[in-house]
């Protein structure tokens, strides 16, 4: 678990329905359509980490699902990366996932 | 968390920049040589309309390119866009294919009607040039009843609850005392300043010499510009970072010239130029009437194939401040007369000062004017 200043990684977030993600050969564009912010996600795994972030119950499962390898660095590394995402507007938090309990 | 753990590697992002991309990021497309006015520094040569413009089909279809390319937003330019009967209808065909659209006005045609209209959108944004904070500065430059016409324009958008629109500056030794002055005024529109440099571009060529910053002033601009960080600058001073190096300072922004990398223009004729400030043929690299459209210029032209290739520093290899300043700007040089592998012609520590001089009358001209003819009136 890591906090980093109002990015907390043990909730849920997601990509902002607000920006436009363009593919680039260093990772993506991001551009926030309210803001008019450019932003760079500089690498192919960070873009992987954003847009798969929906899928998991929090930011730090998602780093340990997708980012690998997953060690001390790799971790301290994206939550810091989603940290400034997340100051730009690029992820946003989201509602804690429904606790679905499907009998079976 | 482990803080001493150093970061993974990041890629050299200006290097992968500057080596272009798959599309612009932005680019600027100016829809009409038609002006209402005839500004002395206008980059486009701005007057008459072209008969060769786009037609509407062939403006929505560039529309959807840029959409389908994911470009983010459009410049729109002139001219002066509004005079096109079509121009409505582009700004809400880019604004429903999620291309954000900034257009440069010059605020005549800004009624209260059309303010309404554009406070509607959400994707869009206005940027009203103003070129002296009073009427006899701005009309020097503009012509007469500029200001007065562009102040209605920012009254109408402010009383249309249009939101922040943007006040742009084009900083010339005339106006470079008022920018205190403008940023109040900005201020007090909830509006946003943009102030970017003067180019030697258009009929530029002939006014630039005069216009242009002192040495000193460009002391003055840089650091204003570090002391404002929310005011806007188009990321046009970067040649001005070799100011910086002492200090470490570095203006906001990429700091690079993005020319046929990240940027470049379209042309109310279609043509495709490597960036707003160098329409010339040297610069042209295609056309989106070509086969293959915009994009197919975007990737293929050789011009931009060229552009992208690591430049040299050339006779500003031996100066320390290289790394800061990357030499500057290309059009600045290219319509000055000075080696493209040299100074930039506002050289901050005035390295170009001798070049400039004697490169002075030798400049090339560039290779389209729409200016309308000066009516000359006999008195009697």
């Amino acid at each position: 678990m890591t906090t980093t200043a109002d990015f907390d990684s043990t909730t849920r977030w997601e990509r902002s329905p607000k920006i436009g993600l363009r593919p680039e050969p260093f990772g993506a564009l991001a551009y926030h359509f309210d803001t008019r912010r450019l932003v760079f996600l500089k690498s192919n795994k960070l873009v992987d980490l954003v847009d798969g972030l929906a899928n998991h119950d929090s930011a730090d499962a998602a780093i340990e699902a997708i980012i690998e390898p997953v060690d001390d660095r790799s971790r301290s590394a994206h939550v810091k990366a989603l940290a400034s995402l997340a100051e730009a507007g690029v992820i946003e938090p989201l509602p804690a996932a429904p606790d679905i309990d499907f009998v079976g | 968390m482990t803080a001493t753990q150093p970061a993974p590697p990041v890629p050299a992002l200006v290097e992968q920049l500057t080596g272009g991309l798959d599309a612009p990021i932005c680019l600027t497309w100016e829809l009409t040589y038609a002006c209402n006015l005839a500004c002395v520094h206008c980059l486009s040569s701005s007057g008459r309309r072209d008969p060769k413009e786009l037609t509407t089909a062939e403006a929505m279809s560039v529309v959807d390119q840029l959409a389908d390319l994911q470009v983010f937003y459009v410049n729109i330019g002139g001219g002066e866009p509004m005079i096109r009967k079509d121009f409505f209808d582009i700004v809400d065909h880019a604004v429903d294919r999620h291309v954000g659209v900034k257009f440069s006005t010059n605020g005549y045609y800004i009624d209260k009607p059309a303010a309404e209209r554009f406070a509607k959108s959400d994707l869009l944004d206005i940027q009203i040039s103003l070129d002296g904070f009073d009427a006899k500065t701005n009309d020097a430059v503009r012509g007469e009843g500029s200001w007065e016409a562009a102040r209605r324009a920012m009254d109408n958008l402010a009383e249309a609850n249009f939101g922040e629109f943007k006040i742009s500056i084009v900083a010339t030794r005339h106006n470079f005392d008022q920018l205190d002055d403008y940023k109040k005024m900005a201020d007090d529109y909830g509006a946003q300043l943009r102030v970017t440099r003067l180019r030697p571009s258009g009929r530029g060529v002939d006014s630039y010499h005069d216009l242009r910053l002192t040495h000193d002033q460009q002391y003055g601009i840089f650091r204003w510009i570090m002391d404002h960080p929310d005011v806007l600058t188009g990321d046009s001073f970067f040649h001005l970072n070799a100011l910086g190096k002492d200090t470490g300072e570095t203006l906001p922004g990429l700091n690079l010239c993005g020319a046929g990398r990240i940027v470049c223009l379209i042309d109310p004729i279609g043509d495709v130029y490597a960036c707003p400030f160098v329409i010339h043929d040297e610069f042209k690299a295609g056309n989106v009437r070509d086969q293959g459209g915009f994009a197919q210029v975007w990737r293929h032209s050789e011009l931009f194939a060229e552009m992208r290739e690591p430049g040299s520093a050339g006779a500003c290899a031996s100066c320390n401040a290289y790394d800061a300043c990357g030499g500057g700007c290309v059009a600045a040089k290219f319509f000055t007369g000075i080696d493209l592998n040299g100074p930039d012609p506002d050289c901050a520590l005035g390295h170009a000062d001798e070049a400039v001089a004697a490169a002075m009358g030798t400049a090339p001209k560039p290779s389209q004017d729409h200016s309308r003819p000066v009516r000359l009136t006999v008195k009697r």
